[in-house]
């Protein structure tokens, strides 16, 4: 825990142009990640998490502004000239986004992606490049990788080409892996043994991981440390699981009793979220979550909660009225 | 297993194949099952086991290769024309992508209204009042919405608008195909308290298609587990989360992420992924991922056999023969 971060994220914000004006996709965000670690990010969509890690990336679009500083093992990313800035994505950092269909060329095949990345990043030579390949085929369980090497993306199912997104993101051995929903597409078995291999790689290879996420089930068991974000703000942030036992911030836990509960019998009335969250270019001045949480008073609605400094528990929140680890129970 | 006052909609031996190139995919083959009047029956399974297609075959915008579909007494498959039309009122579905299932030129209030306009409610006062009243059971002030593009809206409000469209004509049989996986959690929540209330209010029977166990417990009294076209499991709700006969089933449930740190993911998550539908495995199709396979189940396939109280699997080697 008290390892030098790999990367932190210092007080980032990314704002987009849009028809009715500026639209504030991530707000003052302050994040950390060491290597051998995982940090889940949680949030709904247009929460920011998209932006925030495209922001890691250098990957935003090209009207947005971004001000913050995004120090990766030791240099800020926004500095970097785009040349620098090649060299580290694909090579340092690398990404496996949700939909593998996007992310993999459709006319050329697996093979050509797959060694074309080794021999641009890794500087290997073909015959070198094509046995790694094989072997990184095999590594995320991709049975009869030779023959694989010579199938185009079509011919792949999904949680296939997601395999191969994930060998062609290791396939440089980066330091940082930014993950972003990447079983979102996929169907639960699948999705269990991606997760699984996601986690095997991270462990064995040191790396330090992001693990974008809707799912508050998918971070559960598989991240150290989890930061949730609502409106482009992180609300909470605490170590996993300290997150789910001293639950402070209002909206995780409503997020959280949203979710169908497998040992509640049928026909139970989920605790819905009201409303839905607010627009995006028109900033409230209070609590973003305050217009659907049922502990807002006026308060909440004129003032907009700090992320406080960490508690005894190493939680963070951002919250005027923070439940009481016991009133998680009733939540 | 004839229509009885009990069963709204039976479906026997369901058989769905349709021409690829010069193959064959075998997306259902021979499925029976039934929806007593006012019940949920969940569906469940992977992508590309045939839930869907299954749901098609029901209301016959595809027609099945073989089998009956029988729908208040009456065999679907025998149908065709007007005869089918004036049926289909007594049905309806309800789409994964709400804002995809909505043309995005109309207003909110003629996509509402247009199956009042298909079976011939010429009077503009009247379509508008039942348009309104609709509008206002899903959650939805008709005055903000009516004249409205679907673009305006959010994806949770368009499936708000989808169920309403899918009510206006009062059925009493309304297959829901995935109606929450595109929604993000804090509105998934929303639409299914919805559904159920619109059960309850319209009394409705429904046919609810999703891959999500979780979500099709919280509103199914029954569940039918698929896999590869063919029906695995079927039993109450409680009783397949309590005590899953076929292996498929207890595999499923050992793969849903739980929001529980200390609930560590399951290891034993079924290896690989389900076989292509145009060459299924002999036998017991599921025999390629299952860890109790053995010479039997390649051989013969398994016949659906009762194993509880209104418990029905597939299975030569069912789990709870063996607990």
């Amino acid at each position: 825990m008290t390892a030098q971060p790999l990367l932190s994220v210092e007080g980032v914000s990314v704002e987009l142009p849009t028809p009715r004006g500026q639209l504030l996709a991530v707000d003052k965000v302050n994040l950390e990640v060491a290597a051998g670690r995982t940090l889940g990010v949680v949030g709904e969509s247009g929460c920011g998490k998209t932006m925030l890690s495209r922001a890691i990336l250098q990957l935003l679009p090209k009207q947005a502004a971004l001000s913050g500083r995004i120090m990766f093992d030791g240099q800020d990313l926004v500095q970097l000239s785009p040349e620098a800035l090649r060299r580290l994505r694909g090579r340092a950092l690398a990404v496996v986004f949700q939909n593998p269909m996007t992310s993999l060329n459709p006319v050329l095949t697996i093979g050509t992606q797959l060694i074309e990345t080794l021999q641009a990043h890794m500087g290997m030579a073909a015959p070198a490049a094509v046995k790694r390949g094989i072997e990184l085929l095999a590594a995320v369980g991709i049975p009869a990788p030779e023959q694989r090497l010579r199938q185009y993306p079509h011919q792949l199912s999904g949680g296939m080409r997601q395999r191969v997104a994930i060998a062609i993101a290791l396939s440089c051995e980066p330091k940082l892996l930014i993950a972003d929903e990447p079983t979102t597409a996929l169907d639960v078995t699948v999705q269990a043994q991606i997760l699984d291999l996601l986690a095997r790689e991270q462990q064995r290879r040191h790396m330090a991981m992001i693990l974008i996420t809707h799912d508050l089930g998918v971070v559960a068991g598989r991240t150290d440390e989890v930061a949730v974000m609502y409106a482009g703000r992180v609300v909470e942030r605490a170590p996993t699981t300290t997150l789910f036992s001293h639950m402070r911030m209002p909206y995780t836990a409503a997020l959280l009793a949203a979710l169908p509960k497998l040992d509640s019998p049928p026909h139970t009335a989920l605790p819905a979220i009201a409303g839905r969250p607010p627009d995006p270019t028109r900033p409230l001045p209070g609590c973003s979550f305050a217009p659907r949480c049922s502990r807002a008073d006026d308060h909440c609605q004129a003032a907009k909660p700090p992320l406080g400094t960490a508690d005894h528990a190493g939680g963070q929140y951002a919250c005027w009225h923070p439940l009481q680890p016991a009133a998680l129970a009733r939540a | 297993m004839a229509a009885e006052n009990g069963k709204l909609l039976a479906v026997e031996n369901l058989v769905v194949e349709y021409p690829v190139g010069n193959k064959t995919v075998y997306a259902v083959s021979d499925v029976s099952l039934h929806v007593d009047r006012g019940e949920t029956l969940g569906l469940v399974g992977e992508s590309g086991c045939g839930k869907s297609t299954l749901g098609r075959a029901v209301l016959q915008l595809r027609r099945p290769t073989a089998g009956t579909v029988m729908f208040d007494g009456t065999d679907l498959t025998k149908l065709d024309g007007e005869a089918l039309r004036r049926m289909r009122r007594r049905l309806q579905l309800i789409f994964q992508d709400p804002i995809a299932s909505l043309n995005p030129r109309r207003r909110i209030g003629d996509i509402v209204a247009e199956p009042l306009v298909i079976i011939g409610v010429t009077d503009r006062d009247e379509r508008e009042r039942r348009v309104r009243a609709v509008l206002t059971a899903v959650g939805l002030d008709p005055d903000l919405t009516m004249s409205r593009l679907p673009h305006e809206f959010s994806g949770g409000q368009c499936q708000r608008v989808c169920i309403a469209r899918a009510l206006i004509l009062e059925p009493e049989l309304v297959i829901c195909d995935e109606p929450v996986s595109a929604l993000d959690v804090s509105i998934r929540a929303q639409i299914l308290n919805l559904l159920e209330d619109m059960k309850r209010r319209y009394g409705l029977t429904l046919l609810f298609i999703a891959h999500d166990l979780a979500v099709v417990k919280a509103v199914s009294d029954r569940i039918a587990v698929m896999y590869l076209g063919r029906l695995c499991e079927i039993g109450p709700t409680e009783q397949i989360f309590t005590h899953p006969a076929h292996p498929y089933t207890a595999l499923l449930l050992d793969a849903i992420p739980v929001p529980d740190p200390s609930v560590k993911p399951a290891v034993n998550v079924p290896i690989g992924e389900p076989p292509s539908p145009i060459a299924p495995p002999s036998g017991c199709r599921f025999r390629t991922r299952c860890p109790r396979a053995d010479q039997r189940c390649a051989d013969h396939v398994p016949a659906l056999r009762e194993i509880g109280p209104g418990q029905l699997a597939a299975c030569h080697h069912p789990l709870s023969a063996a607990n």
